[in-house]
């Protein structure tokens, strides 16, 4: 899941650094990462792994790092998985 | 504080708003910084009603403050504007500053000493793109430099202190943004730019070449994609919004005494301009329940930064600066139709020529196309608050 969330984030974050220099819970506001690209992110990342963010994950801090990042697909993914 | 008859903070208010009014088409017409109404502000210690009643201040809401750009606005739109963004910058350093102990103290100071602050954010080569800078901030030991174009700022000749915003270092993105306090005592201005505008003259909004020096420590201690998130973009669209809003009820209060006295010299016949009157009414209405509404939802979040920092709201105070800078103008142009050539001439009692030409800042302050292409990208992924209540 990391390394597909690494790919997105290439792909859409328009970050001015290589994201493979960034470790696991680099901040990635700090790296560059706009408000504009952060939404970027987060429709790749919800066509990727057909999820939906509810509200309540749309906020600065679900996108701070890599590592927050896996843990709020986690949480939509297991939620999606507990459902079936 | 020891509390006197005629010392609550709507009279005290009141009282700078009757200055202001009395200096207003002079400010508008030299262009110049409306002293008189700063002065009656720090008279009436209006300056520091923001800060905590422990670092000497009142402790106001922002709805409190909101209320006397309202009241300003109705008199000077220029002074109700240094007022606002004098508050906006202060509503920066309450939320963020307050755990630290040079910020503190400053606060402290700008209630002594009843200190104005400034705003620097925009940048030659960004304008008002606010969450970008070119300019990078140096830091040395203790101590911080910072260079910057600043095409805009208002009352910056002024101003006794200037809140700045940079890169974090030199070689940080252009999103890794820091705001800095710098004291008049620690930069120089050189202008680069005349603020000779259609309106908000008074704001003396001229552009300059900022250099400063100062303690590293002067640094505000969050980075400024929060500090711009949970206070200054809040607080700006409500502030900016209150201040307009008195701009149009003095607008429609010149228009309804138009046709008042209309009324009164025929009685039995409604007279014109009273259908408009009621359509200007009801806009006005509007303009009034949006602020509102938007003061509230920043009073709900305040405490809770992840709130502050969450889309929704980002959509909110986006659509309420929306609203309130478009309506305005429709108001006031609904006003100058009432009235007429008496609208449209200078010095009569129902002159509206200094009100539109000032409302017309509103769309481009923080321009209107940018706020509308940032909230529709979020509207990508948020959806669309549905509640009728909230
Ligand atoms: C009365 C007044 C007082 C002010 N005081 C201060 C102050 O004290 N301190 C301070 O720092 N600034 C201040 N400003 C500046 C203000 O906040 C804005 O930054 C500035 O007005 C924007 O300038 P601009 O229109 O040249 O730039 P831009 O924001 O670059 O906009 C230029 C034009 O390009 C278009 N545009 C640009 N980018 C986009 C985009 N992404 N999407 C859609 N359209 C876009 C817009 O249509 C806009 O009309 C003040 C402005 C006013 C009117």
């Amino acid at each position: 899941m990391k390394q597909k969330i690494r790919d997105i984030l290439g792909k859409h974050g328009g970050l001015p650094v290589p994201v493979e220099t960034l470790a696991d819970d680099a901040d990635l506001y700090a790296a560059g990462l706009s408000s504009f690209a952060s939404v970027q992110v987060m429709l790749g990342i919800e066509e990727a792994f057909d999820v939906e963010f509810p509200d309540n994950l749309l906020n600065r801090k679900s996108f701070q790092s890599v590592d927050a990042i896996t843990r709020a697909v986690s949480s939509l993914v297991g939620n999606a998985e507990a459902a079936e | 504080m020891t509390l006197t008859v005629g010392s609550s903070l709507a009279e005290r208010a009141e009282r700078v708003s009757a200055v202001a009014a009395v200096h207003a088409d002079d400010v508008d017409v030299k262009g110049r910084f409306p002293r008189e109404a700063v002065d009656a502000m720090i008279a009436e210690r209006l300056l520091s009603i923001q800060i905590p009643a422990a670092l000497g201040g009142e402790d106001a809401s922002l709805s409190q403050i909101a209320e006397v750009c309202s009241l300003l606005g109705q008199s000077c739109s220029a002074a109700a504007m240094v007022f606002a963004m004098h508050h906006i910058k202060l509503s920066s350093l309450v939320s963020h500053g307050a755990g630290d102990a040079w910020h503190s103290a400053f606060m402290r100071r700008v209630s002594d000493e009843q200190l104005l602050l400034a705003s620097a954010t925009t940048e030659g080569g960004i304008g008002g793109n606010l969450r970008n800078s070119i300019c990078a901030i140096e830091i040395e030991g203790d101590t911080c430099r910072l260079t910057k174009d600043a095409t805009v700022i208002s009352y910056g000749a002024h101003a006794d202190a200037i809140l700045i915003t940079s890169r974090a270092h030199a070689d940080a993105a252009s999103t890794d943004q820091v705001m800095t306090v710098f004291t008049k005592d620690q930069y120089t201005l050189e202008q680069t730019h005349v603020w000779d505008t259609l309106g908000m003259r008074g704001t003396c909004s001229d552009g300059w070449l900022f250099k400063g020096e100062a303690p590293k420590e002067q640094i505000l201690p969050k980075p400024f994609a929060e500090i711009a998130a949970q206070s200054m973009l809040a607080t700006s669209h409500l502030l900016w919004s209150a201040v307009w809003y008195g701009i149009a009820v003095n607008a429609v209060a010149r228009a309804q005494a138009f046709v008042r006295a209309a009324a009164r010299k025929s009685p039995g016949q409604t007279p014109p301009g009273a259908l408009r009157l009621a359509e200007a009414s009801n806009l006005l209405q509007l303009v009034k329940s949006n602020t509102i509404a938007g003061l509230r939802e920043y009073e709900a979040a305040k405490a809770d930064p992840d709130r502050l920092s969450s889309m929704g709201f980002a959509v909110a105070m986006n659509n309420v600066k929306i609203a309130s800078s478009e309506t305005i103008l429709a108001i006031i142009n609904q006003a100058m139709l009432i009235v007429g050539i008496m609208g449209y001439k200078n010095g009569t009692p129902f002159s509206i020529g200094r009100h539109l030409r000032d409302a017309h800042s509103a769309q481009l302050m923080i321009s209107n196309d940018r706020i509308l292409g940032n909230t529709s990208n979020l509207l990508l992924v948020h959806k669309q608050d549905t509640s009728l209540i909230g």
